[in-house]
């Protein structure tokens, strides 16, 4: 039976997690994330998992990776501040292919910049933040139901994909309360486990290898240093580093159509608001005061990797409106996919577009 | 079994300097965990970065060679979240007191139950020699040309006052009395820590008048005081040595400590 509950967004991304079997926490306190660990705190021993509140967010992250390869699905919470001093064992988590899952509930930033307001200026960050080349998934729920939903996604796709996995909310949806849907069970994606006597770093044709799980007897080396297939260190070899890196980044982007989670209203119109996120409140609003099929909207759940044949599908778009809380993020990556001009709405300050504001930019581009 | 049984040999050579002490740590660990009759398969060595840090790559159980200074936090998730592995930590003294000093306070708060060796060689020796937060005041590093201004931390009282069950000091030198030290550490519940003081004949004996690698090995085994002779010492009122360093059990107790395998 499924049962309705009104929730905070930041308890229905706990119990998310906790219905897609997620056993081991490690958190550091921070707002606007705070609840998160302390919903998982009450909840975890109860159903037997682990939750730890670590010194800092360095050792939070690190915590998690080294839960995920016991085989735990692992997870944290933070928010600007603790996300910037994640980003070294992102990278790690990255490199030695973790599976894990990293929510960010974003903040006004930069610096410690405004603890209880709602942004969305780490969707760069996210997806760029550590050293060198790689590459993540990062999803961005608009709702309560989708805080619920999209993190147990997050914990199908890292496990499938073994990457670290982001849910990038902002403080509005961590924080808004509303009406949810609790379904009586979410789809599980299991991690491909490691064929005995095959290397543990060795790709299959979906370029991801299978999962040496620590305590099976695979006896494998994990290291962030380029690695061969067999996992030991191999750091001078041009050719070993150039493969690694390339299939860190293409396992994710050749999945790229594959994990696109979006919905089109109006493909026919030709001023086209694209949001995610906290902005995708206000778009839904005007699309609804309006009742303008000439108005089109392109709300994206998968921000990265960026779904740009969603773009391609408004044929007669004109412009790209794109209503972000920082100063046009993901409007640049916007600009890359298409032909026609892309008209950032940046908002500042910590409060969501106001639908007034949406209408007026609508109007001057009219 | 004996301790060569653990090697990973398809890793050699290794990449450990002539004369290097890291290799006597390895062994005497290796050595006690065999006593400890431990199967590979339940068996994790997690490590940052540094000299020190590759030793889990050398031996052939799961093993994680994480990020610099780190080691203790990933060895908590580890062993959390899977209780019945036993987790060692290598870790050195750069890794360890540096920029992993607030893991290693934490851990050792916490009781957490790993074994922690620690291979001090007072330097940063993967990086080419710097100063560390154990390099003895007036020692000479690349970064330290006038010699150290810095006091040194003590590891193993900073373990102390942070709560661990176990401690021990030895030197690379105490090869047998290492070994029964970390088999101690082994067999404790609880957070241990083990520091074996080891020369680094590349990276400090070379700039800091050790001509011959044992020049260096006898330095730590002549500047050794044993823990009892230091207590001896204290009721009779002498003055211990500023160069001096304390060894053998330091403590043994017995506070409430986490994820012991149930």
């Amino acid at each position: 039976m499924t049962r309705t509950e009104f929730w905070q967004g930041n308890t229905a991304c706990a119990e998310g997690a906790l219905a897609a079997g997620c056993s081991f926490f490690g958190g550091y306190p921070i707002t606007p994330s705070t609840e998160i660990a302390e919903h998982m705190a009450a909840q975890l021993p109860k159903k037997g998992g682990v939750f730890i509140q670590m010194e800092d967010e360095i050792a939070s992250m690190a915590s998690i990776i080294g839960a995920s390869w016991t085989g735990a699905r692992a997870m944290t919470a933070t928010s600007g501040p603790g996300f910037s001093l994640m980003m070294e064992n992102i990278g790690f988590a990255a490199m030695t292919e973790t599976p894990c899952v990293v929510v960010n509930v974003q903040r006004g930033g930069p610096s410690t910049g405004q603890p209880t307001m709602s942004a969305q200026g780490d969707m760069m960050q996210v997806r760029f933040g550590s050293h060198g080349d790689y590459a993540i998934i990062a999803l961005c729920p608009a709702t309560v139901q989708e805080m619920y939903e999209l993190t147990a996604k997050a914990f199908n796709l890292a496990d499938k994909y073994r990457v670290p996995v982001f849910l990038m909310a902002d403080e509005t949806v961590g924080h808004m309360r509303e009406k949810i849907i609790i379904p009586d069970k979410v789809e599980r994606v299991e991690r491909k486990p490691l064929v005995p006597g095959t290397l543990p770093f060795k790709a299959d044709a979906d370029l991801i290898p299978g999962f040496a799980q620590f305590g099976k007897g695979h006896h494998v080396h994990v290291t962030g240093l380029t690695h061969d297939e067999r996992g030991y260190p191999c750091t001078t070899n041009p050719k070993v580093h150039g493969t690694l890196v390339r299939r860190l980044v293409d396992k994710i982007e050749h999945a790229r159509d594959e994990m696109a989670d979006y919905d089109i209203i109006n493909p026919g119109a030709e001023q086209v608001f694209v949001a995610y996120g906290g902005p995708v409140r206000t778009v839904q609003q005007v699309m609804h005061d309006t009742k303008d099929k000439n108005t089109g909207f392109l709300r994206i759940r998968t921000v990265w990797p960026f779904p740009e044949k969603a773009l391609a599908q408004f044929k007669n778009a004109r412009i790209f409106l794109v209503p972000e809380m920082n100063l046009g993020q993901i409007a640049r990556e916007i600009e890359r996919h298409v032909k026609v001009p892309v008209q950032s709405i940046p908002k500042l300050g910590g409060e969501l577009h106001t639908p007034a504001e949406l209408v007026a930019a609508l109007e001057a581009e009219r | 079994m004996s301790y060569e049984d653990w090697f990973r040999e398809d890793r050699l050579p290794h990449i450990y300097c002539a004369g290097c002490g890291n290799g006597t740590v390895i062994n005497c660990t290796l050595a006690a965990i065999d006593q400890m009759g431990w199967k590979k398969e339940e068996t994790v060595f997690v490590s940052g970065i540094g000299c020190s840090s590759r030793a889990p790559g050398y031996i052939l159980t799961d093993s994680l060679h994480t990020t610099h200074g780190r080691a203790l936090a990933f060895a908590t998730g580890v062993k959390m979240a899977n209780p019945n592995l036993n987790v060692v930590v290598f870790t050195g003294d750069g890794d360890l007191a540096a920029i992993g000093g607030n893991h290693f306070i934490h851990a050792c708060r916490r009781n957490i139950d790993l074994t922690v060796v620690c291979m001090n060689n007072q330097i940063y020796g993967m990086t080419g020699g710097q100063g560390s937060p154990t390099t003895p005041r007036g020692r000479l590093s690349s970064t330290t040309p006038y010699g150290s201004a810095e006091t040194p931390f003590d590891l193993c009282e900073l373990a102390i006052a942070a709560g661990a069950n176990y401690v021990s000091r030895w030197t690379s030198y105490h090869v047998r009395e290492l070994e029964k030290a970390v088999k101690a550490g082994l067999e404790t519940p609880g957070f241990s820590f083990i520091e074996a003081l080891v020369q680094c004949p590349t990276a400090f004996g070379r700039r800091n008048k050790f001509r011959q690698v044992m020049d260096q090995v006898e330095y730590l085994k002549v500047h050794s005081l044993l823990v009892a002779k230091r207590d001896r010492m204290i009721e009779k009122g002498e003055p211990i040595p500023e160069d001096m360093y304390v060894v053998g059990e330091l403590t043994r107790r017995n506070r409430p400590a986490m994820g012991v395998k149930p």
